[in-house]
């Protein structure tokens, strides 16, 4: 008995390898999607290392050198490349701060949404009934209300603040993986590897779990990286809004609130901040729609 | 058809009835005390407080002043704001002409733009200029729209002084509201350079709300453009011997712009949350920015109402987007 499992192990790592170098093959046809990925390691790598490459401290003020203009241009100090913020932070530093807050939200976001919507989907989908019609009808409930007005009230109720922005972002995500879930639990109960799981003795939480969320996940990969870009642009929209993250927090969004004034004055200020959001953003929609092209048996080239 | 338009209707009733639910509970899921929140007073004497419960019927059963509140918004009575002391429905009323004309321009700039993009690039699939115009659009579509209107008001307002910085119209010029729309409202009142005024006001936000659908109708259009030109239909107008021009122009485009109107449509709820932002920005007097103001002056009224009228709208349009799929597109009728 052991010595068929150690046969059978290696056999099925070299599988999972094969898999996943087929789908690296269509994922790396589209050149778009591998500077994405490559943008978004660099990012990541700039947030772990942010206490060693950012210059100054992200919160600590200059007095001094409030609204300095970028290095390379007249009036600027090489001290403070990007130049500072109206209160003589070095933006640079807060920029590269801010990568943390970004991803941070990102993937709390994602996560919560995702976990939520899975356990609804799941629920919903395998036991249909009044089950399925009670969660879906509030899904759509929630699908009403365009995403930033609904996470604009709920941040009203629960307060300002990046948690709280975080949670009202989540609950308007959540909807889009209960759907995509439900559609698929529904799609794979019927088929034969359910039933014989069924009647080898599987329990409902093994089948929902095990048997059938596994065979769900492709269409659940491409949307939880389109929520993650959604997340950031409507996290820093609230933040703009001052209602997300608070100052002297180094959100990208809330910095560019603190500067609006200053527009004219100190166009710096507000460029690369919302440079950065536009960057990241950018980067995770190129991977996914890479990843769209690579998992969407539909789309496949053959 | 008439079945088709009963189930919807039938499909979006408990929709309807949950939306009123959770506006009638945001005044009471708030942190503090409902009525102090709603009068918008603190620090009031007991005999006051008293008052005040039984003014807004709190000392009611909580299902009494469910229905106490539906049957005021029936007659149209959606409560009396805060700040201004004037009735919700008034204000919301000559602000929303504002957000419809912007949202108007916004959604046209998109469509013109973004639907002959899509077929030049499904045209030329694979080129250069089919690259380079689907990556400008996911930049597009990328966009953090708050940011990007503050970049255009640096460079156009602020570096070349073409376009004013905020507002709808120069403060020169006045008339009395006849649409609400001031694009018809200035040539209607005559005044010399008026028009004009408008548009300039009109033109930054305008590209400003309408980049992302303008994104999405041109991705939309141009897959919906290649999935359509590898049909039976296609290759035989192109084996008759039909010119390109004839063969995109007509026997695609129809068919590939069924999908697109749904696109269009569902653009609706992207439109008035991008209104928001949009509106804050320029300081454009419509609802997006009403509720903004409403948030920071704790005017829950208007917080509560905006919620509501927002989704009613939201949801009407999507209906009325279903509605016209199901006249242009026979086969979606029968399912």
């Amino acid at each position: 008995m052991t010595e068929t499992t150690t046969e059978i192990a290696p056999v099925i790592s070299t599988k999972r390898f094969a898999g996943l170098r087929e789908f690296w093959h269509y994922f790396a046809q589209s050149r778009g999607a591998v500077l994405g990925l490559i943008i978004f390691v660099l990012l990541i790598i700039v947030a772990i290392v942010a206490p060693l490459i950012s210059p100054h401290d992200p919160i600590e003020q200059y007095k001094q050198f409030f609204l300095l203009p970028p290095s390379w241009t007249d009036g600027g100090n090489p001290d403070f490349l990007l130049g500072t913020d109206p209160v003589g932070r070095d933006i640079l530093s807060r920029l590269i701060y801010g990568s943390r807050f970004s991803l941070l939200i990102g993937a709390f976001v994602v996560a919560l949404s995702v976990i939520g919507g899975i356990t609804l989907g799941v629920l919903a989908g395998y036991f249909r009934g009044w089950v399925d019609v009670v969660i879906m009808r509030i899904m759509d409930l929630i699908l009403a209300f365009p995403p930033l007005l609904l996470a604009l009230v709920l941040v009203t109720i629960l307060g300002p603040g990046l948690i709280n922005a975080m949670i009202a972002i989540a609950l308007t995500l959540q909807p889009y993986f209960a759907r995509l879930v439900r559609a698929a639990v529904m799609s794979e109960k019927g088929r034969e590897y359910v039933t014989s799981a069924k009647l080898a003795g599987a329990g409902h939480l093994r089948l929902m779990v095990i048997t059938i969320l596994p065979n769900c996940l492709a269409p659940l990969i491409v949307q939880a990286t389109l929520c993650f870009s959604d997340a950031i642009l409507n996290a820093a929209a609230l933040g703009f809004l001052g209602l997300g993250a608070q100052p002297p927090t180094p959100e990208w969004g809330t910095m560019l609130a603190n500067s609006r004034e200053f527009i004219q004055r100190a166009p710096w200020v507000v460029t690369f901040p919302g440079l950065c959001i536009l960057i990241t953003v950018l980067a995770i929609n190129l991977i996914g729609d890479g990843l769209r092209d690579a998992l969407d048996p539909k789309l496949k080239r053959s | 058809m008439l079945r088709f338009f009963l189930n919807k209707i039938a499909l979006i009733i408990p929709t309807l009835i949950g939306i009123t639910i959770c506006a009638f509970g945001f005044v009471r899921l708030l942190p503090g005390d409902p009525i102090l929140a709603l009068a918008g007073e603190h620090g009031v004497t007991p005999e006051r407080y008293e008052v005040l419960k039984h003014q807004f019927g709190f000392d009611q059963p909580i299902w009494m002043q469910y229905f106490g509140y539906i049957g005021g918004i029936l007659h149209g009575d959606f409560g009396t704001s805060i700040e201004t002391h004037r009735p919700v429905i008034i204000e919301f009323m000559t602000l929303f002409p504002a957000t419809v004309e912007l949202s108007l321009c916004a959604i046209l700039f998109a469509i013109i733009l973004g639907i002959p993009i899509g077929i030049f690039a499904a045209t030329r699939r694979g080129t250069v200029v089919d690259q380079g115009l689907m990556g400008t659009a996911l930049v597009g579509y990328s966009m953090p729209i708050f940011w990007w209107g503050l970049l255009l008001i640096i460079l156009f307002s602020g570096m070349l002084h073409w376009t004013p910085v905020s507002g709808r119209i120069d403060v020169r010029y006045f008339f009395k509201p006849v649409t609400g729309l001031m694009l018809i409202d200035s040539i209607l009142s005559g005044q010399k350079g008026a028009f004009q005024s408008v548009v300039s006001h009109l033109i930054l936000p305008t590209i400003v709300l309408g980049t992302i659908p303008l994104a999405v109708i041109a991705r939309q259009t141009r897959s919906a453009m290649l999935e359509v030109m590898g049909e039976d239909y296609v290759r035989t107008a192109r084996a008759k011997g039909l010119r390109d021009i004839r063969v995109v122009g007509i026997h695609a485009l129809r068919n590939a712009l069924i999908p697109v109107v749904t696109t269009i449509g569902l653009q609706v709820g992207t439109l008035l949350a991008g209104a928001i932002l949009t509106e804050t920005i320029f300081a454009w007097p419509g609802i997006g920015k009403w509720l903004v103001d409403a948030i920071f002056k704790r005017d829950y009224v208007v917080v509560q109402s905006s919620l509501l009228l927002v989704a009613l709208i939201v949801m009407a349009v999507n209906l009325i987007v279903d509605l016209l799929y199901a006249v242009i597109n026979p086969r979606i009728r029968v399912q």
